[in-house]
């Protein structure tokens, strides 16, 4: 079955992707790469020290999608504080911020980089053939699993997916609806997680 | 509290006022850390993060899962701030969406 990933005996899946779904995959993890933008030692490649002691951002990205990808960690999204309790999880959200969000976009940028890797010795190995069979290990699948959970975030945020409402109604979007090919992209993903978690599940 | 009645020098006096002006609040009640519903993330994608990333058992990380999808909100962990500090950037590096507070019932 196409997007569709199989346990593999002795750990590890596999899934058949052909030339167009390669691509697709390889462009989104590429934009989502370009959206979570470079880590802080790249202005200064020679000096080993400057990723370390690189302070993040306090201030929560402009960005939807960075800002679902990159929450404020005390800030309950159904909380009524008061002004001034809102004010204090804003200054912990700002300082939470600042030691955890350099790790967590290197993260997120070492799975992306892992699935277009992957996807990249998959095609040199099978020019001309239309397409071939993915095989990943477990470490492979478990950074394959968090970057499809990162790409249908992405584009979930995108497509203003607030609510299960919503989802329903993607499902019903008419051919001619210019958000058509991304919701197609979206279930997709999702088939292909949704099997990867399957032979992952302990 | 409020009025400092000692004879205090005045730099020891500020400090007092500062510390209660910014006091956190009862550091012996435990802090929490929740898991937010959002309608992308696959029901069985958050019970594997529940279960790989704190060990619960496969019943455990459902009923949280469940919680999390119906009740909209549930506690997945609880200690020291430090702790859920770091329970919290674990779920936000797998894409959940979480916030630590503390456990005031």
């Amino acid at each position: 079955m196409p997007g569709t990933f199989e346990p593999l005996p002795g750990g590890g899946a596999a899934v058949a992707l052909d030339d167009v779904e390669i691509s697709i995959i390889r462009s989104l993890a590429v934009q989502l790469l370009e959206l979570i933008g470079p880590g802080p030692a790249e202005d200064a490649p020679d000096d080993p020290l400057a990723e370390l002691f690189a302070e993040g951002p306090s201030e929560p990205p402009a960005d939807p999608v960075l800002k679902r990808l990159f929450p404020d960690a005390y800030i309950d999204p159904e909380g009524t504080p008061q002004a001034k309790e809102a004010e204090e999880q804003r200054a912990y959200s700002a300082e939470f911020r600042r030691y955890t969000e350099n790790d967590l976009r290197a993260g997120k940028r070492d799975n992306a980089l892992a699935v277009i890797r992957s996807l990249d010795e998959l095609s040199g190995a099978s020019a001309g053939e239309g397409g071939a069979v993915l095989k990943l290990s477990v470490e492979e699948s478990q950074r394959w699993l968090a970057a499809l959970n990162d790409l249908r975030l992405a584009i979930g945020s995108r497509l203003d997916i607030a609510d299960e409402d919503d989802t329903d109604l993607l499902y019903r979007l008419p051919d001619e609806d210019s958000r058509k090919p991304m919701v197609m992209a979206y279930l997709w993903l999702g088939g292909l997680q949704e099997t990867l978690v399957a032979t992952l599940m302990p | 509290m409020g009025t400092v009645t000692s004879p205090a020098p005045v730099e020891i006096e500020r400090t007092e006022s500062a510390e209660e002006t910014f006091a956190v609040p009862e550091p012996d009640v435990p802090w929490v850390t929740i898991v937010h519903n959002d309608p992308v993330n696959l029901m069985s994608y958050v019970t594997y993060v529940f279960q790989s990333y704190f060990g619960y058992t496969k019943d455990k990380a459902t009923k949280l899962m469940l919680d999390v999808h119906h009740k909209g909100r549930a506690v997945v962990s609880s200690g020291s701030r430090e702790e859920m500090e770091r329970d919290v950037q674990a779920m936000h590096g797998y894409g959940l969406w979480a916030t630590l507070q503390q456990d005031r019932k």
